[in-house]
Parts: structure tokens; sequence; C-alpha cells
């Protein structure tokens, strides 16, 4: 088991800043569009964390035009440029599915000083 | 061409990403280092193959005989010996103590991976099989049991009909599996997808047939 901690060693991405669940988070995301590569910037609230190692996967949520968009990233992705955290959230449990069931000022989350 | 072979054991499976960022589902087998032990002549022994150890042991867990093999070829006490068959006239291309490690594999080559799948104990048609399961509700009493074993007239079961018994636990072999990486340095490969047995359990690795 150990050996494929050292394995996957050489993948994890080093400076990741500590966010979790309620947080909001800035993703930017590498996209390449035929031969063009750019940088494409997905802003929502993080509502689950996940896995461990380099199975690490984050879900974003937000709401666009109206329709709720929610996006899954491996963390140590090569493809996410950048992860920002723009807003640190209190919430009391680990899992934000109750979000997707409200909408507008039912969900606000408070912010963690 | 030159059938290559070694032997290793599974880690565990993981998952890296690849230049384009994608995730490959990886299998991280520890490969060799694996010793030729023994060379099989057509002229001795009536075919062509090379005996190949791996993993050093302490002398006193192995038996006579294998002690008395192994001081007369000179070669470090191994647990495994596994034949691989070679083309006769290249059996000159080997010594017997040769080294053979996971850098005679390249990222990108196809692989074969052999190894003994996990035991399921005596298993169900449905999981031996994939019979389809019998209504769960709606007054059924028949759920997972294997229906009818043939007709009435011949008043006996053909030989080979599927049922219940014994699963897993047996040579299985999976063809052309991918290279992904190769790290000579902590004798590790990793192929992509999944591979037969348990973690830690013996596999042999070679060029793929296909």
């Amino acid at each position: 088991m150990d050996l494929l901690r050292t394995v996957e060693q050489d993948y994890l991405k080093k400076e990741i800043p500590p966010f979790r669940p309620g947080d909001t988070v800035r993703v930017h995301v590498k996209v390449i569009e035929g031969n063009r590569e750019r940088t494409q910037v997905f802003e929502g609230i993080v509502i689950r964390r996940r896995g461990s190692g380099l199975n690490e996967t984050f879900t974003v949520r937000r709401v666009s035009y109206g329709v709720g968009v929610e996006r899954t990233f491996p963390v140590h992705s090569p493809r996410l440029d950048k992860i920002e955290v723009v807003r640190k959230g209190r919430v009391r449990r680990a899992r934000l599915y109750y979000l997707r069931d409200r909408v507008g000022k039912a969900a606000r989350i408070r912010e963690r000083k | 061409m030159l059938r290559k072979g070694i032997l290793g054991r599974k880690i565990g499976m993981t998952q890296i990403f690849d230049e384009a960022g994608k995730a490959v589902p990886v299998t991280v087998i520890e490969a060799g280092p694996c010793y030729v032990v023994q060379k099989k002549t057509p002229e001795r022994d009536g075919y062509a193959a090379l005996q190949l150890g791996f993993e050093e042991v302490r002398e006193r867990i192995l038996n006579r005989p294998l002690r008395g093999q192994f001081s007369k070829q000179k070669v470090k006490p191994l647990r495994f010996l596994r034949e691989i068959r070679v083309e006769p006239d290249e059996l000159d291309q080997f010594e017997v103590g040769q080294e053979v490690k996971v850098d005679i594999f390249n990222s990108g080559d196809y692989v074969d991976v052999r190894g003994t799948s996990k035991g399921k104990g005596f298993a169900g048609g449905i999981k031996r099989h994939g019979f389809h399961r019998g209504p769960m509700k709606h007054g059924s009493k028949y759920h997972r049991r294997p229906g009818s074993l043939g007709a009435k007239g011949p008043a006996r079961v053909f030989k080979g009909r599927k049922l219940p018994g014994r699963l897993g636990g047996e040579n299985v072999s999976v063809l052309h599996l991918k290279v992904v990486k190769v790290d000579p340095a902590r004798n590790l490969l990793m192929v992509q997808g999944a591979v037969p047995g348990p973690r830690r359990g013996l596999l042999l690795i070679r060029d793929s047939v296909r």
C-alpha cells in the first residue's frame, strides 16, 4: 500500500490552498479549443470534497442564468491552473446537497472568520 | 520475435494523469528483478523454455530439492519459479543467473498479464454466469434460482449445463494491456486497466500476443 502512495506522490500538486465545503472558489480550468489553449474560470460554492491522495475530487456548484451547474474536478488534475478561495463559508455538514433545493436568499452561506 | 516476460506482484490500483491531463486508471505492479534459474532445451527436456525466479527468500524456508537447484545453478534462493516458453534459437541469448528487470518493457508497449483470480467460493448462477434474476415482488418466490435445466425428453441434464459452483481462484489472462509507465529505479510497472488476483498476488507479465 505504501508503494502505491509513493507512485502517486509524483503526480500530487504541491500548492493547493486549503478549502472545504461551503467555501466559494474560483477554479481556473485549462480548456483546449482546436489547437488553442486558454483558461476558463468557474466560480461557485464547494458542495463536496471526496477521496484521498490522487483520487481526491471536489464539486463546485453555481447558478448560471437560473440553471444550477455543478462541475466535479480532480484536485490534482494538471488541467486545473489554479484554485482561488474567494470566500470562506461556515457550514455544519460535509456534503451540501441541500443547496440544490434552495434558490436565492435561502441558498446563502454564512461567512467563516 | 523475442518474447519477453517477467514475474511480479500486484501492488494495487490508482489513477495517474497523462500528458493531455486525462486520468488513466492503472494497476501498479512490482515486477522483478527476476533471475534465469534454468534453461530448458529441446535436447534434454523436449522443449525450449526459460525458468524465471522471483523474490529472494531465506534459504531455510525452501525444501532440499529446491535448495539443491539454486546452489547448483549458483543463483540466490527465490520464492517463485515459473517457466516462459521461448523459441529454441533464442535460448543462446540468455544465460543462467541472468537478471531480468522491468526495463525490458517501455511505456507504450502492450502486455498480457496472467494471475490467479480472487476466489469467490460457491457462487450462484447470477454471479457466476450472469443469469437474470426473478421478480423480487408481486407474489414471486423465485428470486435467484437457475431456472429450467433443459427439456424433459432426454431425461437427464446435459454436461456443461451452467449451474452454481465454485467461482474464481483460477488462472486468468488479461490480454493487450497498455504499459503506461515503467520505473526501473523502484522496479515498478504501471499498466492501464485491471489485472487478476488480490493485492500482493503473483503475476506473470509477457509482451502481448496480439
